[in-house]
Protein backbone atom coordinates (compact mmCIF):
# COMPACT_ATOMS: atom_id res chain seq x y z
CA UNK A 1 0.00 0.00 0.00
CA UNK A 2 1.03 3.29 -0.61
CA UNK A 3 2.81 5.57 2.24
CA UNK A 4 0.87 8.55 4.25
CA UNK A 5 3.40 10.96 2.44
CA UNK A 6 3.49 9.45 -1.23
CA UNK A 7 2.36 12.42 -3.18
CA UNK A 8 -1.56 11.59 -4.57
CA UNK A 9 -2.42 11.68 -8.18
CA UNK A 10 -4.87 14.43 -8.67
CA UNK A 11 -6.61 15.25 -12.16
CA UNK A 12 -8.24 18.62 -13.34
CA UNK A 13 -11.56 16.71 -11.94
CA UNK A 14 -10.95 17.94 -8.62
CA UNK A 15 -12.30 21.10 -10.27
CA UNK A 16 -15.58 19.41 -11.07
CA UNK A 17 -16.14 19.13 -7.19
CA UNK A 18 -15.18 22.81 -6.42
CA UNK A 19 -17.53 23.69 -8.71
CA UNK A 20 -20.38 21.71 -7.29
CA UNK A 21 -19.72 23.34 -3.96
CA UNK A 22 -20.03 26.63 -5.49
CA UNK A 23 -23.13 26.02 -7.28
CA UNK A 24 -24.99 25.24 -3.56
CA UNK A 25 -23.27 27.97 -1.88
CA UNK A 26 -24.51 30.78 -4.72
CA UNK A 27 -28.02 28.95 -4.34
CA UNK A 28 -27.84 29.78 -0.99
CA UNK A 29 -25.93 33.18 -1.21
CA UNK A 30 -28.38 35.10 0.89
CA UNK A 31 -27.32 33.04 3.78
CA UNK A 32 -23.59 32.72 2.96
CA UNK A 33 -23.08 36.58 2.31
CA UNK A 34 -23.53 38.28 5.91
CA UNK A 35 -21.99 36.66 8.18
CA UNK A 36 -18.71 37.86 7.32
CA UNK A 37 -19.68 41.07 7.07
CA UNK A 38 -21.60 41.68 10.68
CA UNK A 39 -18.56 39.88 11.92
CA UNK A 40 -15.85 42.36 10.34
CA UNK A 41 -18.19 45.12 11.80
CA UNK A 42 -18.88 43.62 15.24
CA UNK A 43 -15.27 42.91 15.72
CA UNK A 44 -14.28 46.41 14.61
CA UNK A 45 -16.23 48.15 16.58
CA UNK A 46 -16.54 45.78 20.32
CA UNK A 47 -12.76 45.45 20.25
CA UNK A 48 -10.94 47.82 17.97
CA UNK A 49 -13.13 50.73 18.72
CA UNK A 50 -14.17 49.62 22.67
CA UNK A 51 -11.23 48.34 24.03
CA UNK A 52 -8.88 50.23 21.62
CA UNK A 53 -9.86 53.09 23.64
CA UNK A 54 -8.04 52.16 26.92
CA UNK A 55 -5.15 50.27 24.82
CA UNK A 56 -4.55 53.70 22.39
CA UNK A 57 -1.90 51.87 20.37
CA UNK A 58 0.32 49.05 19.68
CA UNK A 59 4.30 50.37 18.43
CA UNK A 60 2.71 53.25 17.12
CA UNK A 61 0.19 51.36 15.00
CA UNK A 62 -3.53 52.75 16.49
CA UNK A 63 -5.09 49.11 18.11
CA UNK A 64 -8.13 49.18 14.96
CA UNK A 65 -5.23 49.06 12.92
CA UNK A 66 -3.61 46.20 14.55
CA UNK A 67 -6.51 43.91 14.75
CA UNK A 68 -7.73 44.29 11.81
CA UNK A 69 -5.61 41.94 9.60
CA UNK A 70 -6.16 39.35 12.83
CA UNK A 71 -9.81 39.67 11.89
CA UNK A 72 -9.40 38.90 7.62
CA UNK A 73 -6.92 36.44 9.26
CA UNK A 74 -9.41 34.21 11.93
CA UNK A 75 -12.14 34.17 9.28
CA UNK A 76 -9.71 32.89 6.78
CA UNK A 77 -9.11 30.42 9.58
CA UNK A 78 -12.61 29.48 10.43
CA UNK A 79 -14.19 29.41 7.04
CA UNK A 80 -11.57 27.28 5.80
CA UNK A 81 -11.35 25.17 8.91
CA UNK A 82 -14.97 24.67 9.13
CA UNK A 83 -15.56 24.27 5.98
CA UNK A 84 -13.81 21.26 5.86
CA UNK A 85 -14.34 19.71 9.03
CA UNK A 86 -18.28 19.79 9.32
CA UNK A 87 -19.14 20.87 6.09
CA UNK A 88 -16.84 18.23 3.72
CA UNK A 89 -18.10 15.66 7.52
CA UNK A 90 -21.64 16.43 6.26
CA UNK A 91 -20.93 15.48 2.29
CA UNK A 92 -18.85 12.61 3.19
CA UNK A 93 -20.75 10.40 5.61
CA UNK A 94 -24.37 11.97 6.05
CA UNK A 95 -25.14 12.92 2.49
CA UNK A 96 -23.18 10.32 1.09
CA UNK A 97 -21.81 12.19 -1.58
CA UNK A 98 -18.13 11.63 -2.00
CA UNK A 99 -19.72 8.11 -2.72
CA UNK A 100 -21.67 9.05 -5.46
CA UNK A 101 -19.07 11.33 -6.98
CA UNK A 102 -16.41 8.40 -7.16
CA UNK A 103 -19.03 6.06 -9.10
CA UNK A 104 -18.13 8.95 -11.81
CA UNK A 105 -14.65 9.53 -13.51
CA UNK A 106 -13.38 10.78 -10.38
CA UNK A 107 -11.23 9.38 -8.04
CA UNK A 108 -11.45 9.80 -4.35
CA UNK A 109 -8.28 11.70 -4.74
CA UNK A 110 -9.87 14.22 -7.03
CA UNK A 111 -12.66 14.78 -4.52
CA UNK A 112 -10.85 15.59 -1.63
CA UNK A 113 -8.52 17.97 -3.56
CA UNK A 114 -12.02 19.57 -4.78
CA UNK A 115 -12.71 19.85 -1.61
CA UNK A 116 -9.40 21.60 -0.16
CA UNK A 117 -9.62 24.06 -2.92
CA UNK A 118 -12.98 24.33 -2.24
CA UNK A 119 -11.76 25.56 1.79
CA UNK A 120 -9.67 27.69 0.75
CA UNK A 121 -12.07 29.84 -2.11
CA UNK A 122 -13.79 30.00 1.05
CA UNK A 123 -11.18 31.68 2.84
CA UNK A 124 -10.93 34.05 -0.02
CA UNK A 125 -14.63 34.35 -0.14
CA UNK A 126 -14.84 35.46 3.55
CA UNK A 127 -11.92 38.07 3.14
CA UNK A 128 -12.48 39.66 0.17
CA UNK A 129 -16.53 40.52 1.89
CA UNK A 130 -14.72 42.05 4.95
CA UNK A 131 -12.51 43.83 3.13
CA UNK A 132 -14.59 46.74 2.01
CA UNK A 133 -15.86 47.25 6.00
CA UNK A 134 -12.00 47.68 7.03
CA UNK A 135 -11.49 50.04 3.99
CA UNK A 136 -14.74 51.94 5.14
CA UNK A 137 -13.12 52.32 8.92
CA UNK A 138 -10.61 53.64 7.12
CA UNK A 139 -7.96 51.21 9.19
CA UNK A 140 -6.68 49.29 6.46
CA UNK A 141 -4.00 51.25 3.24
CA UNK A 142 -4.86 50.52 -0.23
CA UNK A 143 -3.26 48.81 -2.45
CA UNK A 144 -1.69 47.08 -0.12
CA UNK A 145 -4.11 45.14 1.61
CA UNK A 146 -5.13 43.70 -1.88
CA UNK A 147 -2.55 41.29 -1.06
CA UNK A 148 -4.75 39.67 1.77
CA UNK A 149 -7.07 38.02 -1.05
CA UNK A 150 -4.26 35.88 -2.44
CA UNK A 151 -3.00 35.24 1.17
CA UNK A 152 -6.73 34.19 2.03
CA UNK A 153 -5.98 31.47 -0.59
CA UNK A 154 -2.75 30.68 0.93
CA UNK A 155 -3.88 30.10 4.45
CA UNK A 156 -6.94 28.87 3.53
CA UNK A 157 -5.30 26.27 2.21
CA UNK A 158 -3.52 25.15 4.82
CA UNK A 159 -6.25 25.34 7.58
CA UNK A 160 -8.41 23.71 4.80
CA UNK A 161 -5.81 20.81 4.54
CA UNK A 162 -5.24 20.77 8.38
CA UNK A 163 -9.22 20.38 8.89
CA UNK A 164 -9.47 17.46 6.55
CA UNK A 165 -6.66 15.66 8.59
CA UNK A 166 -9.17 16.06 11.25
CA UNK A 167 -11.99 14.65 9.51
CA UNK A 168 -10.23 11.90 7.67
CA UNK A 169 -9.83 10.51 11.30
CA UNK A 170 -12.68 11.43 13.57
CA UNK A 171 -15.25 8.40 14.73
CA UNK A 172 -18.04 10.81 14.57
CA UNK A 173 -19.19 14.32 13.81
CA UNK A 174 -19.67 15.21 17.59
CA UNK A 175 -15.35 14.51 17.62
CA UNK A 176 -14.96 17.23 15.57
CA UNK A 177 -15.93 19.69 18.50
CA UNK A 178 -12.28 18.43 20.19
CA UNK A 179 -10.22 20.72 17.57
CA UNK A 180 -12.29 23.06 17.71
CA UNK A 181 -12.24 23.94 20.55
CA UNK A 182 -8.83 22.52 21.82
CA UNK A 183 -6.92 23.71 18.53
CA UNK A 184 -8.59 26.59 16.87
CA UNK A 185 -9.75 28.68 20.12
CA UNK A 186 -6.63 28.84 21.84
CA UNK A 187 -4.58 29.38 18.17
CA UNK A 188 -7.69 32.85 17.77
CA UNK A 189 -6.18 34.15 20.79
CA UNK A 190 -2.56 33.60 20.98
CA UNK A 191 -1.17 33.90 17.41
CA UNK A 192 0.10 37.48 17.80
CA UNK A 193 -3.81 38.59 16.72
CA UNK A 194 -4.99 40.68 19.48
CA UNK A 195 -1.82 41.49 21.02
CA UNK A 196 1.79 41.06 20.27
CA UNK A 197 3.10 37.86 20.68
CA UNK A 198 6.30 40.01 22.36
CA UNK A 199 4.89 40.58 25.32
CA UNK A 200 4.32 36.48 26.11
CA UNK A 201 7.25 34.84 27.94
CA UNK A 202 9.76 33.90 25.05
CA UNK A 203 8.89 29.87 25.54
CA UNK A 204 5.31 30.76 24.58
CA UNK A 205 6.21 32.96 21.24
CA UNK A 206 8.22 29.75 20.32
CA UNK A 207 5.72 27.94 20.50
CA UNK A 208 3.05 30.25 18.79
CA UNK A 209 5.56 30.51 16.32
CA UNK A 210 6.10 26.78 15.48
CA UNK A 211 2.88 24.98 15.65
CA UNK A 212 0.61 27.67 14.72
CA UNK A 213 -0.52 28.36 11.32
CA UNK A 214 -2.51 31.19 12.17
CA UNK A 215 0.64 32.96 13.94
CA UNK A 216 2.49 33.16 10.40
CA UNK A 217 -1.10 34.14 8.71
CA UNK A 218 -1.90 37.00 10.97
CA UNK A 219 1.81 38.16 10.75
CA UNK A 220 2.14 38.16 7.05
CA UNK A 221 -1.57 39.81 6.51
CA UNK A 222 0.14 42.75 9.23
CA UNK A 223 2.72 43.41 6.64
CA UNK A 224 -0.16 43.47 3.74
CA UNK A 225 -2.68 45.79 5.77
CA UNK A 226 -0.06 48.55 7.50
CA UNK A 227 2.01 48.13 4.88
CA UNK A 228 5.54 47.29 6.17
CA UNK A 229 7.47 44.28 5.53
CA UNK A 230 8.40 42.64 8.99
CA UNK A 231 11.42 40.70 9.82
CA UNK A 232 9.83 37.37 9.77
CA UNK A 233 8.14 37.55 6.05
CA UNK A 234 10.40 34.56 4.85
CA UNK A 235 9.93 32.57 7.63
CA UNK A 236 6.01 33.05 7.70
CA UNK A 237 5.59 32.21 4.27
CA UNK A 238 8.45 28.88 4.15
CA UNK A 239 6.47 27.75 6.93
CA UNK A 240 3.09 27.85 5.35
CA UNK A 241 4.41 26.47 2.38
CA UNK A 242 5.68 23.71 4.03
CA UNK A 243 2.50 23.21 6.34
CA UNK A 244 0.21 23.34 3.39
CA UNK A 245 1.93 20.82 1.50
CA UNK A 246 2.42 18.40 3.95
CA UNK A 247 -1.72 18.66 5.46
CA UNK A 248 -2.69 18.51 1.92
CA UNK A 249 -0.92 15.58 1.22
CA UNK A 250 -1.57 13.53 4.44
CA UNK A 251 -5.27 14.77 4.51
CA UNK A 252 -5.72 13.24 0.78
CA UNK A 253 -4.07 9.97 2.00
CA UNK A 254 -6.40 9.50 5.12
CA UNK A 255 -9.30 10.07 3.21
CA UNK A 256 -8.49 7.46 1.01
CA UNK A 257 -7.52 4.99 3.90
CA UNK A 258 -11.02 5.67 5.39
CA UNK A 259 -12.98 5.65 2.27
CA UNK A 260 -11.12 2.86 -0.28
CA UNK A 261 -11.38 0.01 1.43
CA UNK B 1 -15.08 -13.04 -27.86
CA UNK B 2 -14.01 -11.53 -24.06
CA UNK B 3 -16.83 -10.54 -22.58
CA UNK B 4 -17.79 -6.85 -20.98
CA UNK B 5 -16.43 -8.02 -17.25
CA UNK B 6 -14.04 -11.05 -16.90
CA UNK B 7 -12.92 -12.30 -13.37
CA UNK B 8 -10.82 -14.68 -12.33
CA UNK B 9 -9.85 -16.42 -8.92
CA UNK B 10 -11.29 -12.89 -7.91
CA UNK B 11 -10.89 -12.66 -3.96
CA UNK B 12 -11.45 -9.66 -1.23
CA UNK B 13 -10.25 -9.83 1.61
CA UNK B 14 -10.93 -7.33 5.00
CA UNK B 15 -8.39 -7.75 7.39
CA UNK B 16 -9.12 -10.75 8.64
CA UNK B 17 -12.81 -11.52 6.33
CA UNK B 18 -12.77 -13.12 2.91
CA UNK B 19 -15.88 -11.37 1.44
CA UNK B 20 -15.40 -12.89 -2.11
CA UNK B 21 -13.20 -15.95 -2.53
CA UNK B 22 -11.93 -17.26 -5.77
CA UNK B 23 -15.03 -16.81 -8.13
CA UNK B 24 -14.89 -16.48 -11.75
CA UNK B 25 -17.33 -15.22 -14.55
CA UNK B 26 -17.53 -13.81 -17.21
CA UNK B 27 -20.55 -10.83 -18.44
CA UNK B 28 -21.02 -10.92 -21.93
CA UNK B 29 -22.60 -8.22 -24.13
CA UNK B 30 -26.80 -7.20 -23.89
CA UNK B 31 -27.43 -9.90 -21.23
CA UNK B 32 -28.66 -9.38 -17.55
CA UNK B 33 -26.94 -11.18 -15.05
CA UNK B 34 -27.68 -11.15 -11.65
CA UNK B 35 -26.15 -12.16 -8.24
CA UNK B 36 -28.10 -13.47 -5.72
CA UNK B 37 -27.54 -14.89 -2.39
CA UNK B 38 -28.54 -13.95 1.38
CA UNK B 39 -26.81 -10.60 3.35
CA UNK B 40 -23.06 -10.97 3.54
CA UNK B 41 -22.78 -13.22 0.89
CA UNK B 42 -20.08 -10.92 -0.93
CA UNK B 43 -22.56 -9.40 -3.52
CA UNK B 44 -22.19 -5.91 -2.98
CA UNK B 45 -18.62 -6.03 -2.57
CA UNK B 46 -17.95 -7.98 -6.19
CA UNK B 47 -20.26 -4.71 -6.95
CA UNK B 48 -17.78 -2.38 -5.52
CA UNK B 49 -14.42 -4.07 -7.17
CA UNK B 50 -15.97 -3.77 -11.13
CA UNK B 51 -17.02 -0.17 -10.53
CA UNK B 52 -13.53 0.27 -9.42
CA UNK B 53 -14.25 1.84 -6.07
CA UNK B 54 -12.72 -1.21 -3.73
CA UNK B 55 -9.54 -2.93 -5.08
CA UNK B 56 -9.19 -6.25 -5.42
CA UNK B 57 -6.99 -8.33 -2.84
CA UNK B 58 -5.85 -10.58 -5.67
CA UNK B 59 -7.18 -12.65 -9.19
CA UNK B 60 -7.50 -11.02 -11.96
CA UNK B 61 -10.55 -8.48 -13.40
CA UNK B 62 -11.66 -6.48 -16.93
CA UNK B 63 -13.77 -4.53 -17.07
CA UNK B 64 -14.24 -3.81 -21.08
CA UNK B 65 -10.99 -5.10 -21.44
CA UNK B 66 -9.12 -2.63 -18.96
CA UNK B 67 -7.77 -3.19 -15.81
CA UNK B 68 -9.45 -1.22 -12.88
CA UNK B 69 -6.68 -0.63 -10.82
CA UNK B 70 -5.16 0.76 -13.94
CA UNK B 71 -7.92 2.00 -15.81
CA UNK B 72 -10.56 3.35 -13.53
CA UNK B 73 -11.10 6.75 -14.71
CA UNK B 74 -11.77 5.24 -18.66
CA UNK B 75 -13.97 2.07 -17.36
CA UNK B 76 -15.82 4.73 -14.98
CA UNK B 77 -16.85 7.28 -17.86
CA UNK B 78 -18.37 3.99 -19.52
CA UNK B 79 -20.41 2.80 -16.51
CA UNK B 80 -23.64 3.59 -14.95
CA UNK B 81 -23.87 2.67 -10.72
CA UNK B 82 -27.53 2.43 -9.38
CA UNK B 83 -26.13 1.61 -5.33
CA UNK B 84 -27.70 -0.13 -2.58
CA UNK B 85 -27.74 3.02 -0.62
CA UNK B 86 -29.95 6.17 -2.24
CA UNK B 87 -27.20 8.80 -2.40
CA UNK B 88 -28.99 11.74 -4.20
CA UNK B 89 -27.31 15.10 -3.42
CA UNK B 90 -29.92 16.98 -1.00
CA UNK B 91 -28.44 20.15 -2.06
CA UNK B 92 -29.82 19.84 -5.41
CA UNK B 93 -33.05 19.81 -6.98
CA UNK B 94 -34.36 16.77 -9.27
CA UNK B 95 -32.81 18.36 -12.47
CA UNK B 96 -29.95 19.67 -10.26
CA UNK B 97 -28.78 16.38 -9.79
CA UNK B 98 -28.56 15.26 -13.22
CA UNK B 99 -27.03 18.12 -14.56
CA UNK B 100 -24.23 17.91 -11.72
CA UNK B 101 -23.85 14.31 -12.51
CA UNK B 102 -23.52 15.34 -16.02
CA UNK B 103 -20.62 17.52 -15.47
CA UNK B 104 -19.07 14.91 -13.37
CA UNK B 105 -18.71 13.09 -16.46
CA UNK B 106 -17.55 16.22 -19.00
CA UNK B 107 -20.81 15.62 -20.72
CA UNK B 108 -21.34 19.39 -22.47
CA UNK B 109 -23.92 21.99 -20.82
CA UNK B 110 -26.45 21.86 -23.95
CA UNK B 111 -26.20 17.99 -24.55
CA UNK B 112 -26.53 17.44 -20.50
CA UNK B 113 -29.71 19.12 -20.51
CA UNK B 114 -30.85 17.49 -23.73
CA UNK B 115 -30.24 14.10 -22.36
CA UNK B 116 -31.90 15.27 -18.68
CA UNK B 117 -34.78 15.89 -20.41
CA UNK B 118 -34.73 12.50 -22.04
CA UNK B 119 -34.18 10.80 -19.09
CA UNK B 120 -36.59 12.55 -17.02
CA UNK B 121 -39.38 11.10 -19.42
CA UNK B 122 -38.00 7.97 -19.55
CA UNK B 123 -38.19 7.28 -15.46
CA UNK B 124 -41.62 9.75 -15.42
CA UNK B 125 -40.20 12.54 -13.37
CA UNK B 126 -40.68 15.23 -15.88
CA UNK B 127 -43.15 17.06 -13.94
CA UNK B 128 -40.80 16.69 -10.44
CA UNK B 129 -37.73 18.57 -12.23
CA UNK B 130 -37.74 21.41 -9.90
CA UNK B 131 -38.77 19.28 -6.42
CA UNK B 132 -35.89 19.14 -3.93
CA UNK B 133 -34.59 15.77 -3.32
CA UNK B 134 -36.30 15.22 0.59
CA UNK B 135 -39.66 16.36 -1.08
CA UNK B 136 -39.34 13.01 -3.29
CA UNK B 137 -41.13 9.66 -2.58
CA UNK B 138 -38.76 6.50 -2.22
CA UNK B 139 -39.91 5.15 -5.51
CA UNK B 140 -39.26 8.73 -7.09
CA UNK B 141 -35.91 8.70 -5.60
CA UNK B 142 -34.93 5.13 -6.90
CA UNK B 143 -36.53 6.47 -10.38
CA UNK B 144 -34.13 9.06 -9.91
CA UNK B 145 -30.86 6.91 -9.59
CA UNK B 146 -31.77 5.10 -12.35
CA UNK B 147 -31.40 7.82 -14.38
CA UNK B 148 -28.39 9.73 -12.85
CA UNK B 149 -27.24 5.97 -13.91
CA UNK B 150 -28.20 6.67 -17.46
CA UNK B 151 -26.32 10.14 -17.78
CA UNK B 152 -23.95 8.72 -19.50
CA UNK B 153 -24.93 6.33 -21.88
CA UNK B 154 -23.19 3.87 -20.34
CA UNK B 155 -22.40 0.49 -22.08
CA UNK B 156 -22.81 -1.54 -18.69
CA UNK B 157 -25.21 -0.62 -15.89
CA UNK B 158 -24.37 -1.95 -12.70
CA UNK B 159 -27.38 -2.30 -10.20
CA UNK B 160 -27.45 -3.21 -6.60
CA UNK B 161 -30.88 -3.90 -5.39
CA UNK B 162 -32.68 -1.58 -7.70
CA UNK B 163 -36.23 -2.35 -6.38
CA UNK B 164 -35.28 -2.38 -2.45
CA UNK B 165 -38.23 -1.07 -0.63
CA UNK B 166 -40.60 -0.33 -3.46
CA UNK B 167 -44.12 -1.04 -4.03
CA UNK B 168 -45.08 -3.20 -6.82
CA UNK B 169 -45.98 -0.37 -9.33
CA UNK B 170 -43.00 1.19 -9.23
CA UNK B 171 -40.95 -2.42 -9.27
CA UNK B 172 -42.63 -3.51 -12.35
CA UNK B 173 -41.74 0.59 -14.29
CA UNK B 174 -38.00 -0.43 -13.50
CA UNK B 175 -37.99 -3.77 -14.41
CA UNK B 176 -39.74 -2.44 -17.85
CA UNK B 177 -37.22 -0.04 -17.83
CA UNK B 178 -34.69 -2.64 -17.70
CA UNK B 179 -35.45 -5.12 -20.61
CA UNK B 180 -36.06 -1.58 -22.47
CA UNK B 181 -32.47 -0.48 -21.77
CA UNK B 182 -31.33 -4.51 -22.48
CA UNK B 183 -32.96 -4.91 -25.97
CA UNK B 184 -30.86 -1.23 -27.01
CA UNK B 185 -27.82 -3.49 -26.76
CA UNK B 186 -26.99 -2.63 -22.87
CA UNK B 187 -25.19 -4.90 -20.65
CA UNK B 188 -26.86 -5.03 -16.86
CA UNK B 189 -25.80 -6.53 -13.80
CA UNK B 190 -27.60 -6.49 -10.61
CA UNK B 191 -27.24 -7.89 -7.29
CA UNK B 192 -31.34 -8.39 -5.91
CA UNK B 193 -32.67 -10.60 -2.48
CA UNK B 194 -36.14 -10.57 -4.68
CA UNK B 195 -35.98 -14.00 -6.56
CA UNK B 196 -39.02 -13.26 -8.28
CA UNK B 197 -36.76 -10.20 -9.81
CA UNK B 198 -34.07 -12.44 -10.48
CA UNK B 199 -36.77 -14.95 -12.25
CA UNK B 200 -38.00 -12.12 -14.47
CA UNK B 201 -35.13 -10.33 -15.71
CA UNK B 202 -31.99 -12.11 -15.93
CA UNK B 203 -30.70 -14.21 -18.22
CA UNK B 204 -27.93 -15.36 -16.35
CA UNK B 205 -27.36 -15.40 -12.68
CA UNK B 206 -25.48 -17.27 -10.23
CA UNK B 207 -26.16 -18.09 -6.84
CA UNK B 208 -23.86 -16.88 -4.39
CA UNK B 209 -22.38 -17.18 -0.21
CA UNK B 210 -19.91 -17.06 1.91
CA UNK B 211 -17.99 -15.66 -0.93
CA UNK B 212 -18.33 -18.24 -3.52
CA UNK B 213 -20.42 -19.19 -6.02
CA UNK B 214 -22.88 -21.84 -5.38
CA UNK B 215 -24.23 -22.39 -9.12
CA UNK B 216 -24.30 -20.59 -12.11
CA UNK B 217 -27.08 -20.79 -14.85
CA UNK B 218 -30.18 -19.35 -16.40
CA UNK B 219 -33.04 -19.16 -13.84
CA UNK B 220 -35.51 -21.82 -15.48
CA UNK B 221 -32.86 -24.24 -15.80
CA UNK B 222 -31.07 -23.61 -12.38
CA UNK B 223 -34.66 -24.90 -11.29
CA UNK B 224 -34.90 -27.88 -13.29
CA UNK B 225 -31.21 -29.53 -12.29
CA UNK B 226 -31.70 -28.03 -8.36
CA UNK B 227 -35.00 -29.23 -7.12
CA UNK B 228 -38.06 -31.03 -8.91
CA UNK B 229 -40.78 -29.45 -10.94
CA UNK B 230 -43.19 -29.19 -8.28
CA UNK B 231 -43.96 -28.33 -4.72
CA UNK B 232 -46.91 -30.47 -2.68
CA UNK B 233 -47.57 -28.05 0.68
CA UNK B 234 -49.68 -29.72 3.70
CA UNK B 235 -50.36 -28.85 7.41
CA UNK B 236 -47.88 -29.97 9.61
CA UNK B 237 -49.62 -32.17 11.82
CA UNK B 238 -48.82 -35.36 13.52
CA UNK B 239 -51.43 -37.38 11.39
CA UNK B 240 -49.73 -35.97 8.40
CA UNK B 241 -46.00 -36.75 9.40
CA UNK B 242 -46.89 -40.23 10.41
CA UNK B 243 -48.94 -40.30 7.14
CA UNK B 244 -45.57 -39.34 5.03
CA UNK B 245 -43.69 -41.71 6.77
CA UNK B 246 -45.67 -44.94 6.42
CA UNK B 247 -45.70 -43.71 2.75
CA UNK B 248 -42.04 -43.70 2.70
CA UNK B 249 -42.20 -39.88 1.08
CA UNK B 250 -39.56 -37.82 1.81
CA UNK B 251 -40.53 -34.61 3.29
CA UNK B 252 -39.43 -31.30 4.58
CA UNK B 253 -41.29 -29.70 7.68
CA UNK B 254 -41.48 -25.96 7.94
CA UNK B 255 -43.42 -24.24 10.98
CA UNK B 256 -46.86 -24.73 9.97
CA UNK B 257 -46.53 -26.27 6.61
CA UNK B 258 -45.15 -29.84 5.01
CA UNK B 259 -43.68 -29.70 2.17
CA UNK B 260 -42.85 -32.62 -0.50
CA UNK B 261 -41.13 -31.76 -3.63
CA UNK B 262 -42.05 -34.13 -6.33
CA UNK B 263 -42.12 -34.96 -10.03
CA UNK B 264 -45.61 -36.63 -10.76
CA UNK B 265 -47.42 -33.99 -8.10
CA UNK B 266 -50.54 -34.85 -9.27
CA UNK B 267 -50.38 -38.88 -8.46
CA UNK B 268 -48.70 -38.10 -5.54
CA UNK B 269 -51.33 -35.78 -4.42
CA UNK B 270 -53.95 -38.37 -5.35
CA UNK B 271 -52.27 -40.83 -3.06
CA UNK B 272 -51.99 -38.25 0.01
CA UNK B 273 -55.44 -36.98 -0.55
CA UNK B 274 -56.66 -40.76 -0.28
CA UNK B 275 -54.00 -41.91 2.60
CA UNK B 276 -53.54 -39.08 4.77
CA UNK B 277 -57.03 -37.02 6.10
CA UNK B 278 -57.65 -34.05 7.42
CA UNK B 279 -55.15 -31.85 5.75
CA UNK B 280 -55.19 -29.75 2.83
CA UNK B 281 -53.23 -30.28 0.21
CA UNK B 282 -52.41 -27.70 -2.51
CA UNK B 283 -49.38 -28.15 -5.47
CA UNK B 284 -47.25 -25.40 -6.75
CA UNK B 285 -44.74 -25.39 -9.44
CA UNK B 286 -41.09 -24.94 -8.26
CA UNK B 287 -39.72 -21.47 -7.99
CA UNK B 288 -35.92 -20.05 -7.86
CA UNK B 289 -36.80 -19.62 -3.83
CA UNK B 290 -37.08 -23.24 -3.23
CA UNK B 291 -33.58 -23.32 -5.36
CA UNK B 292 -32.27 -20.17 -3.05
CA UNK B 293 -33.83 -22.10 -0.41
CA UNK B 294 -31.88 -25.40 -1.06
CA UNK B 295 -28.86 -23.87 -1.11
CA UNK B 296 -28.06 -21.49 1.30
CA UNK B 297 -30.73 -22.81 4.30
CA UNK B 298 -33.09 -20.92 5.95
CA UNK B 299 -30.80 -19.58 9.44
CA UNK B 300 -31.52 -16.30 9.59
CA UNK B 301 -28.49 -13.84 8.33
CA UNK B 302 -27.00 -10.93 9.86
Amino acid sequence: MSSILSVPRISRRAGKVWRRNLDVFIKTWKVNFFPPLIEAFLYLSAIGLGIGTYVGAIDGVPYINFIAPAVLAISAMNSAFFECTYGSYVRMYYQKSFDAIIATPLSIEDVIAGELLWGATRAVISVTIMLPVLVVFKVVSLPFSLLTIPLAFFGGLTFAGLAMCFTAITPTIDTLNYPSFLLITPMMLFSGTFFPLTILPVLFQYLALAIFPLTHLVSLMRMATLPAAGSLIFLNIAWLLVATVFFCIISINLMRRRLIV
Amino acid sequence: MPGIIEADDLTKTYNDTTAVSHIRFSVQKGEIFGFLGPNGAGKTTTMRMIQCVSPRTSGTLRVFGMDPAINPAEIKQRIGVVPQETNLDPDFTTEGNLLTFARYFDIPETEAQKRVENLLAFVSLTEKRKTSIDKLSGGMKRRLILARALINNPDLLILDEPTIGLDPQARHLIWERLRLLRSQGNTIVLTTHYLDEAARLCDRLVIMDHGTFLVEGTPAALVRDQVVSEIIEMDNTPEVIACLSDLGVPFESLGEQVQVATDSSRELAKTLLDRCKNSRISTRPATLEDVFLKLTGRTLRE
